[in-house]
């Protein structure tokens, strides 16, 4: 276990040292959701209708931002080898770097939303909401993204090609957060309904991510 | 302690690399591996590390435990150093150390054996390519374990760290360890002798 703790450790160092590159997708999340009003025009009320849904679907694309250097980074600099050779199993060493990932990455989103939501017009309940599904939602996306990173690891340039692969499997995610924030809102169908099925899309997204990233890099060197 | 191989062949994307190679290896024994490029010196290490699989043969380790495979009984030192530029040697030392488990030297003191105490906080990106190496070989010191793959270990380093390393081996041969070496260069320690052969 102290591998698995120093293994979140490290990463989450290097992400956050210069080159580490744990402010582009929050940064990349800022100037998507700064941009939406000038294209929008200042609607306010047709701003705050939308104004979650903007809040997700930048978020995905924020998460897709860093995902392509998630095990391409330790590939190259044959530090894959060594992890492979450590104690640690294989699924624990991805699942202890996705973690770590979506602490840098994923989190810093979630809580970032409730301030960009002042731009996009929003009810704090709805920021509420949007905070609250995220927090849910963007483990999920991190989670599929990691098999798709472990396939492209290999692969110089492999960002859009890791974006094709994934993003298909982003889509139910999707849906159910916005449904969840729309939910929290008032309408037809309780929270509760899609909230479950969001995190149970998460807890999947968890395990399957996990094992079959960990496949894809033992598979890349046969 | 003793790692037995008999038999082993190699195919890549359909071109075979070498077959029925056979050798054994007891504790105190170093073996150098030689052989032109392409004859699978590297290969052959990385097999050993368990990061490829063999086409054929037998892999026998025989030590205190024997559930333990070979990926964790090895260390293996290739061409790429796994370091981070961002990262101080300490902190890659330190974590290499919790990682690999069977934590031995402190990192402290493997940076002073390999003559990089006085670089110890600075980020790795400053080093120049022999201090890397020597860095590498530092990586060795912070957990035990007793069976070394090194893949040209001696490149980029200047007279005395050859030495030095040649220190480094000959210790761990005497406490029992086992050294596989591929190289190019005479190395500075008594070895074994396997050839490889340009594969056709």
């Amino acid at each position: 276990m102290n591998a698995f703790f120093a293994l979140i450790r490290r990463d989450i160092l290097l992400a956050t040292r210069i080159g580490g590159g744990a402010g582009v997708g929050l940064v990349f999340f800022l100037m998507l959701v700064t941009i939406m009003p000038f294209a929008i025009g200042p609607d306010m009320v047709l701003l705050a209708r939308i104004g979650p849904a903007i809040l997700w679907v930048a978020a995905l694309l924020a998460t897709l931002i860093g995902l392509d250097r998630l095990f391409q980074a330790d590939e190259e600099d044959g530090s894959l080898d060594l992890l492979r050779m450590s104690g640690l199993p294989l699924p624990l060493v991805v699942l202890a770097k996705v973690i770590a990932h979506w602490l840098v990455t994923g989190l810093p989103l979630a809580l970032a939303a409730p301030f960009l939501g002042l731009l996009l017009a929003l009810e704090p309940q709805a920021m509420l909401a949007v905070t609250v599904t995220l927090l849910a939602g963007t483990p999920a996306l991190t989670f599929i993204g990691a098999t798709g990173a472990a396939l492209t690891a290999g692969l110089r340039r492999g960002g859009l090609i890791l974006a094709v692969l994934v993003m298909p499997l982003m889509i139910p995610v999707l849906i159910f957060g916005i449904s969840a924030t729309s939910a929290a809102l008032g309408g037809p169908i309780p929270f509760q309904v899609p909230f479950a099925i969001l995190c149970g899309l998460g807890l999947f997204a968890m395990v399957t991510g996990t094992i079959s990233a960990a496949l894809a890099i033992r598979a890349s060197e046969a | 302690m003793k790692l037995s191989v008999s038999g082993l062949a190699v195919t890549r994307s359909g071109r075979p690399i070498f077959s029925k190679l056979s050798f054994t290896l007891a504790s105190g024994e170093a073996l150098a591996l030689t052989g032109p490029n392409g004859s699978g010196k590297s290969t052959l290490l990385r097999i050993l590390a368990g990061l490829l699989p063999p086409t054929a043969g037998i892999i026998e380790w025989s030590g205190g435990d024997d559930d333990t495979p070979l990926s964790e009984v090895a260390h293996y030192l290739g061409h790429r150093d796994a370091l981070k530029p961002a990262l101080t040697p300490l902190e890659l030392l330190s974590f290499w150390r919790s990682l690999l488990g069977q934590p031995a030297v402190d990192p402290l003191a493997a940076l002073e054996r390999v003559g990089l105490g006085h670089a110890a906080y600075l980020p790795a990106a400053y080093l120049s390519a022999g201090q890397r190496r020597r860095l590498s070989l530092a990586r060795l010191l912070v957990a035990h374990r007793p069976l070394w793959l090194l893949d040209e270990p001696t490149a980029a380093l200047d007279q005395a760290s050859e030495t030095m390393f040649g220190d480094l081996v000959a210790d761990h041969l005497t406490r029992g360890g086992l050294a596989i070496i591929a190289t190019h260069a005479p190395l500075p320690i008594p070895t074994r002798t396997l050839s490889l052969k340009a594969s056709a």
